[in-house]
Formats: C-alpha cells, sequence, structure tokens
C-alpha cells in the first residue's frame, strides 16, 4: 500500500508508450455513398485509417475543393513527436525512483501542458488545411473553409466530420489521471503518516505521566 | 354424302377445338386462383428493402450467352454479369491482353460458347462459397470463377471431348469436377465415316482434380466408355462418397436422326464411376498415357494477366484393363438428370421418356456388384440387373422428368418439361405429394444446396425455357425466366418470376453469409505484380520499342497520366497499359481511345490492364474514361497525337503542363 502512488506513477509513465502501439486521435467523413466512413488515423508518428489507402482517398476528396495534400512527409511534428513522449516515458520512470510528491505533480503539469500545446499544433494544422486553398481548386466555394472540428461533430460540404480521441488519445488521458493520483495519494500518504507521528508522541507523553 | 361426312368432320373437329378451349380457359383460370395473385402476401415475401441485402446469392447460367449471371433471392435483382467464355466488350474480358489468353483453346482463339452448369465448390458436402465452376458446351471446356472477385480465374479445355454437357458437378469435397462428353467423337479425333460410329466412336468421361488451396485445375485422368452421349452427371456423397454417377443416351450407338433412333432401347444407362479405385489403377500405373491437345488458361490475381498453356497428353483408364471401375445401371428411358439425395443413398434417374421415374438404391448397387448380378457386360463395364438395384419408383409422377433436387426435409422436387411443372414426392415412399405449374417448359430447378448435403429448403428456383406471353413483348425474341417458389411449407407457393440473361439453364444457390465476407473491395496496388504496372503517377512514360509504343498510364479521380502523349507514328501499335491508382471500394475507371478496334477497359482499383490501338489515320485522337467515377468524370481525358510514319516529332508525355515531364 505504500508503494500504490510509485506503482501509479510508473503505470502513468508507460501507458505513454501506448501511443506506439494505437492511433492517438481519429477524423471520420461520413456520407451516404462512404457506408463505412473514411476514417483518417493521426498517430504520434504516422498518419493512417482504417484502410490502407485512406490518406489517399481523403487527399482526393480533399483536392476537389483546392485543399493541400496531406504529406505525412511534410509534417516535422510526426517526426520529434514521438522523441517528446519517449523523453516524458523516461521522466516518469525516473519521478517513480525518486518518489516524490513534488515530482509526480511536476510531471503531470507537464504532461498536460505538453498535451495542450499539442492540441493547439493540431489545430493550427487543420486550420491551414481547411483555409490555405488552392487558387486552381475545380470546385470553389466563396467563403467556405473546410476547417475540421478539433473535437466533435461538423458539416463540412457533403460530409460529417467527426474528430475524437483513438485508443492511444485515451491512454494519454489515462496517463494523466494516473500521475495526478499517483500525486494526490503520496500527499495523503504524507499527511497520515505526520498524523501517525504525532499520536504516536501523545501516546508516548501520556504513558509518561501515567 | 361425301360432302356431308367432310362437314361432319369439320364440326366435330370445331367442336373438339372449343371443347379445348373450355377446358384450357377453365384451367388457366383455376391455375391464377391458385397461384394466388390477390393473396397477398408474396410480395412482402420478395421485397428486399433499398440498401438491404438478398439471403441468397443465386449463380444463373447465361446458356448461349457463355456468361455466367449473380442474381439475388428472394428479389431476383441482378447483381452481376461475369463473362467466362464470351468476350464481353463492357469489361474489355477478352479484348484487352491480359484477358485475351482465356479464351485460347487448341482451336485458336474462340470467343464463345454456351454454358450450362454452375456448380459450387463443396467441403464436406456443403457449398463453400469459395468457387463456382461452369461448362462450356461446344468447345468443351471448364471455367473456374473465383468468388472473392466473381472473376474467372481459370479455364481448361477438355480433350477426347465433344460437347461437354455432363459437367462440371463437383464430388464431395471438391476432389474433381467432370466432364461427361454428350457427343461421340473418334477416339483420338480422326478422319473416319459417320455411319462407323459404332465401331471409331468412343465416349471419354474426364475427371479434374481441383487443387485444395488454389482450386488449380488438372485433368486427372479419362475413362473411355462406348460412345453413348453422357447427358448429366452427380457425384456420390456420404456412403455413395467415392463415386461418380452419368446418365445416358443413345446407348443405341446411332449417328442419325436421333430424335428417334436413340429413343429405341427401353432402358438406358446411369454409369457409375469408382473413381477411388480410378486413383488405385493410377497409382497402380494402369493407364495409357496418350497424346492430347487442349488449352490450360490461368489468370493471375497478382499480375492481373492470364497465361494459356498448351497441354500433350492425358492418362487414359480402359475399363477392360480396370475390373471395378465402372458399372452401368440400366434406367429407363434416355435418363437426363441424375441426382443424388442429400443422404448419398437414393440415385433418381430422370428418365426423361419414360412415363414413370426410377430410383436406384446406392446399397442396392454395392450389393449387385457383390453378388454379380450382371445382365451382360459391354466392353469391359458389368450392366447391373435393373430390379436388384431399384429402390422405388415414382409413378406417372408428370410428363417428360428432367431434374431432381432436395429440400433436406425428405422431399424431392421434380421439373416436368413436357407437363411444365415442379412435382414434389417424397423420398422413400415415393408418393407425390404436390404440383406447381410453371410458366412455361422448365429445364433445371435449383434449391440453395439442393444437390448437396445440406440443402437450404426455403426457395426453389424454376429455370424456364419459354416465357411467349409472360412479359412485355419484345419483338420475335422473348427473354427467359425463372420462377421462385416459396418451398416452406407443405405447399409450394409461386412467389415471383424474373426475366434472365440467355438461357438460365441450370443454376446455384448459396446463403450470402458464406460470401459476403470474403468478397474483395480492392487489389492492393503494392501487390500489383504486372510488368507494365505504374504504381504511382512518377512512374507513368512512354516507351518505344521499334513501331510498338508503350505508355505506362495510371488512373486517378480524375485524370490520366499522362494526358498528352506525342510522337507516335502511322504503322505503330501503341500498347495503353493503365494503371488505376485508386485504392477506394466501388472506383473503377474505364479507358477508351477513339477508333480501338477491340473495346474499352474497365480498370479496378489496384488492377492494370492493356489495350492495343493500331492507329490508323494522322491526327490528334482523345481518350477518356467511361465510368462515372467523381464529379469530375466528365474532365477525365486526353489526347493521342498521330503523325506520318516518316514524321520527326519526338516521343513526349506529359500531364498539366506544356512542358513535357520526363
Amino acid at each position: 500500500m505504500k508503494q500504490l502512488p510509485r506503482l501509479l506513477m510508473v503505470a502513468a509513465a508507460l501507458s505513454l508508450l501506448a501511443l506506439f502501439v494505437f492511433p492517438m486521435w481519429k477524423i471520420v467523413l461520413y456520407a451516404p455513398q462512404y457506408p463505412d466512413g473514411v476514417e483518417m488515423h493521426i498517430w504520434i508518428n504516422k498518419i493512417g485509417g482504417n484502410s490502407p489507402g485512406t490518406l489517399q482517398n481523403v487527399n482526393i476528396l480533399n483536392h476537389y475543393v483546392g485543399m493541400k495534400y496531406i504529406e505525412p512527409d511534410s509534417i516535422p511534428e510526426l517526426k520529434y513527436f514521438q522523441y517528446v513522449i519517449l523523453v516524458m516515458v523516461g521522466l516518469g520512470l525516473l519521478a517513480g525512483f525518486i518518489n516524490r510528491k513534488g515530482v509526480f505533480l511536476a510531471w503531470s503539469i507537464l504532461l498536460v501542458v505538453l498535451c495542450t500545446l499539442g492540441m493547439y499544433d493540431f489545430y493550427l494544422w487543420e486550420y491551414d488545411y481547411g483555409h490555405n486553398l488552392s487558387d486552381t481548386a475545380p470546385i470553389k466555394i466563396p467563403g467556405a473553409s473546410f476547417q475540421p472540428p478539433l473535437f466533435g461533430k461538423k458539416d463540412i460540404l457533403n460530409f460529417v466530420a467527426v474528430s475524437l480521441p483513438h485508443i492511444a488519445g485515451y491512454f494519454v488521458g489515462l496517463s494523466m489521471l494516473l500521475g495526478f493520483g499517483a500525486w494526490f495519494l503520496k500527499n495523503k500518504n504524507k499527511k497520515q503518516h505526520e498524523k501517525a507521528t504525532v499520536l504516536a508522541g501523545r501516546t508516548a507523553a501520556y504513558s509518561m505521566f501515567a | 354424302m361425301k360432302n356431308h361426312s367432310k362437314i361432319r368432320r369439320v364440326l366435330l373437329s370445331l367442336g373438339l377445338v372449343l371443347l379445348a378451349g373450355i377446358i384450357y380457359v377453365g384451367c388457366s383460370k383455376q391455375a391464377a386462383t391458385s397461384t394466388g395473385a390477390l393473396s397477398g402476401d408474396e410480395a412482402s415475401q420478395v421485397y428486399v428493402k433499398p440498401g438491404e441485402y438478398d439471403e441468397f446469392y443465386a449463380f444463373i447460367s447465361g446458356g448461349f450467352s457463355g456468361q455466367l449471371s449473380v442474381y439475388g433471392i428472394p428479389s431476383g435483382r441482378l447483381l452481376k454479369v461475369i463473362p467466362v467464355f464470351s468476350q464481353d466488350p463492357e469489361k474489355g474480358w477478352g479484348y484487352n491482353e491480359e484477358t485475351e489468353p482465356m479464351l485460347n483453346t487448341s482451336y485458336g482463339f474462340i470467343p464463345w460458347d454456351d454454358s450450362h452448369h454452375p456448380e459450387l465448390s463443396q467441403t464436406n458436402g456443403e457449398t463453400d462459397g469459395r468457387w463456382c465452376f461452369i461448362n462450356g458446351n461446344n468447345t468443351p471446356r471448364i471455367a473456374r470463377i473465383d468468388l472473392t472477385t466473381f472473376e474467372t480465374a481459370e479455364i481448361i479445355e477438355i480433350p477426347n471431348s465433344g460437347g461437354n454437357h455432363s459437367s462440371p458437378f463437383t464430388t464431395e469435397n471438391t476432389e474433381y469436377v467432370v466432364a461427361g462428353t454428350r457427343f461421340g467423337v473418334p477416339f483420338p479425333q480422326k478422319d473416319v465415316a459417320i455411319n462407323s460410329y459404332a465401331e471409331n466412336f468412343k465416349g471419354a468421361l474426364t475427371f479434374i482434380s481441383v487443387d485444395k488451396e488454389s482450386g488449380r485445375m488438372e485433368v486427372a485422368f479419362q475413362v473411355l466408355l462406348p460412345a453413348f452421349n453422357y447427358d448429366l452427371a452427380h457425384s456420390g456423397k456420404g456412403n455413395s462418397h467415392g463415386w461418380t454417377f452419368f446418365t445416358s443416351y443413345n446407348t443405341e450407338l446411332k449417328s442419325t436422326l436421333l430424335e428417334v433412333n436413340a429413343s429405341q432401347n427401353d432402358k438406358d444407362f446411369i454409369a457409375a464411376v469408382n473413381w477411388k479405385k480410378a486413383e488405385e489403377y493410377l497409382k497402380a500405373g494402369k493407364f495409357k498415357e496418350l497424346p492430347a491437345n487442349y488449352a490450360h488458361n490461368v489468370y493471375d490475381e497478382t499480375s492481373h494477366v492470364a497465361t494459356s498453356t498448351m497441354k500433350d497428353k492425358v492418362k487414359v483408364l480402359i475399363p477392360e484393363e480396370c475390373p471395378g471401375l465402372v458399372y452401368f445401371l440400366p434406367t429407363p428411358k434416355s435418363p437426363h438428370g441424375v441426382d443424388v439425395d442429400p443422404t448419398g443413398e437414393y440415385i433418381v434417374g430422370n428418365g426423361k421418356l419414360s412415363a414413370d421415374m426410377s430410383v436406384h438404391s446406392f446399397t442396392k448397387v454395392l450389393k449387385a456388384i457383390e453378388n454379380e448380378a450382371f445382365e451382360t457386360t459391354i466392353e469391359g463395364v458389368p450392366v447391373l440387373k435393373y430390379e436388384e438395384i431399384l429402390a422405388g419408383v415414382v409413378e406417372k409422377p408428370g410428363l417428360g422428368p428432367l431434374h431432381t433436387e432436395f429440400d433436406g426435409k425428405g422431399n424431392a422436387y421434380t421439373t416436368f418439361f413436357i407437363s411444365s411443372e415442379v412435382v414434389k414426392w417424397k423420398v422413400g415412399t415415393w408418393e407425390v405429394v404436390d404440383r406447381a405449374p410453371c410458366y412455361y417448359s422448365v429445364g433445371h430447378l435449383m434449391i440453395p444446396g439442393g444437390d448437396s448435403k445440406k440443402p437450404d429448403g426455403k426457395y426453389l428456383v424454376a429455370l424456364n425455357k419459354i416465357t411467349k406471353d409472360r412479359y412485355l413483348p419484345t419483338g420475335p425474341e422473348l427473354t427467359q425466366s425463372a420462377q421462385l417458389y416459396d418451398i416452406s411449407g407443405d405447399k409450394m407457393k409461386l412467389l415471383l418470376d424474373f426475366p434472365t440473361i440467355g438461357e438460365p439453364h441450370y443454376a446455384q444457390g448459396i446463403a450470402a453469409s458464406k460470401i459476403v465476407p470474403n468478397s474483395k473491395k480492392i487489389y492492393p496496388i503494392e501487390e500489383n505484380a504486372h510488368p507494365y504496372a505504374a504504381k504511382g503517377e512518377k512512374m507513368a512514360k512512354v516507351e518505344r520499342r521499334g513501331n510498338e509504343v508503350h505508355v505506362w498510364m495510371t488512373m486517378i479521380r480524375s485524370h490520366f497520366a499522362p494526358d498528352n502523349i506525342e510522337g507516335i507514328k502511322l504503322g505503330d501499335r501503341v500498347y495503353f497499359h493503365v494503371t488505376n491508382l485508386e485504392q477506394d471500394w466501388d472506383t473503377p475507371h474505364g479507358f477508351s481511345v477513339m477508333g480501338a478496334e477491340n473495346a474499352e477497359l474497365l480498370i479496378m482499383p489496384g488492377q492494370t490492364e492493356t489495350l492495343l490501338w493500331i492507329p490508323q489515320r494522322e491526327g490528334v485522337f482523345p481518350f477518356y474514361c467511361t465510368d462515372f467515377c467523381s464529379a469530375l468524370h466528365q474532365e477525365m481525358q486526353g489526347y493521342a497525337r498521330v503523325s506520318a510514319a516518316n514524321a520527326d516529332v519526338p516521343l513526349k508525355w506529359s500531364l498539366g503542363e506544356d512542358e513535357p515531364v520526363q
């Protein structure tokens, strides 16, 4: 029981490794002639989908309105984000080793900050793809933008676009919970320990007077 | 006096005609009420809501169209026409360079055949949804259709055969499909007098082995028999697994006026071939290897290219040298279909000119063989005693029995061509329990799995030869039809009839759930091994090799790469190797070029196909996408420039720019 906060901290660090096993985000396009939906998967280091041809299919759809081709090679974040994550896993394990509540808290806050920055970055890319349209687009709709939603559902022309975390995204959320949980329990343990020490002191004092 | 008798005769015959008319009207009225046009719920039984799937696939042969059609049951909706033995300009099948070898035979390129019997592959006597085989009658062939792609994957020619009618009928685990020759032919083929039929002609029954994994067919062996006309076949199952039964007519061995001459014997034969015994004889080396000449054509799904190989040998087993290989079961009279019930015990001989139907017992057949209860022996084949093998007789069930299928609930259903009806009878008691009229002249019938060990006894499809007044007239040539009956109850109930392509000769049905999960949506582009595939626009190019110009072209919504080609000269042969780069479901593109003497290409996602174009004039000729692919489909077009033979226009190609992309 005493080791629980530390175990939670290690689990928080290791949860981030799910990012290398599952996609972290998905954007699904629904339209009548796409009964299965076009489901694009965003990984920590690549862009995929529910079929090998998904990215090509998304690009084909996008090109009618002059959106840029999504080329994973031209998105630097897909290269360096994975290292940020690996560093965070390392720091998390280190925090578990140090086993101090302040370190747990610091790591968890850092993870939240990084995720917020990541979502902001995601928003910027979405904005860029949605607004930065080619002058030679076959179909031009004055005033329209094709930015997918950051989170949730949005109508884009004939499609309904839904943007939601994928499995690894939930693991990141879990990682945050575990990190803060580790800090919280560590904090509680420490207070209980202090309380217990005080009580023990008092008992000793009483027995002296008895 | 003379005049009087004439008038009387005329009056009498008029009276008879009138009487016949009254009876006819009475009957047809009765028929109309009994088919229940107004009883209401037939419509809902065949109604499949928009967007929903049918419960069964029906593979209905295209008969003399040489094709195979795919329908949904119970709706009767046409889903696909698969070109098999016939060129199909819609799909470029048999026209493009890749599939042309599929129609190669020992007679050269034969772009047509008469396809009669679809037969689904089976595992443990049950349809497994892997392949559909179908026979080509005219230039004897068997084709295998892959049911993941619904494309013809293989065609093998049958040597020493004429009229491949008793085919392809599978064995219980698709060990073999068979091919019995309908016409006796000189063996080997040679120039002899036709009336030397009895001495020079033979009938070969061919067993084609099917590879368990790949489905690849090989001519395993032939059994050489007297030149009877081997009409239909079915293999045993359960206890009778290891045997295949072939009906025959013309045991009279005649070569002219067969409608009379081949209808004289009281009984013809069902040839029962013990193919497990044949395997033993083959192993023991008791075969003759004889020269033959036949084509084996295989379509490779990854290279998207077919190859045709000529074979020059065949193993032949001769009954005189292989005792126990074949027995003749006497069966009245010119039996057409031979159908084995789901247990494998009963062999139904549909004696088409007989008043009754004879059913043989497999147990009795084995016993007769054991007791050597032979009437006689013909060319080394013992003829079993009819009385010894008979299980029972269905008495006076109708006129002209052709084919029988089973519902798995102890009932058999037989079609009667002349009396134009389906008759339901009980296996074992041989009593007729129901009958339903067909419109008109039914040939085969089909119950999904009805010739397997596990029939789905819910629907019956009657395949009619004649429609007359059933549909809006379309000039002298009318459609043929299939009729759907509900057979789930005691009485058959007509639900629907629908027009079909060609002649719906025979059909096979299967639960959709056995096929749908395996149906391919695309061909993965990275697996494309076509020698001229361009697996990305960067690989698009044009190359000259002497007077051949090869174009590596790609297509994706909504352009070709390249779409401007110059430097082609008169006298060139231009090969457009076109790769569809799409990887999405249902995104084929078409390719057609002005003045092409063959057809279009219809290219599935991830596939490469080649169209040969021999320009005939100088000028600039458009090409375009024919399959409506996207909002910019109409813009999916390009030009090929053709210059004089001695012009010095350099070879160049481009997409989206004035300068060549090189």
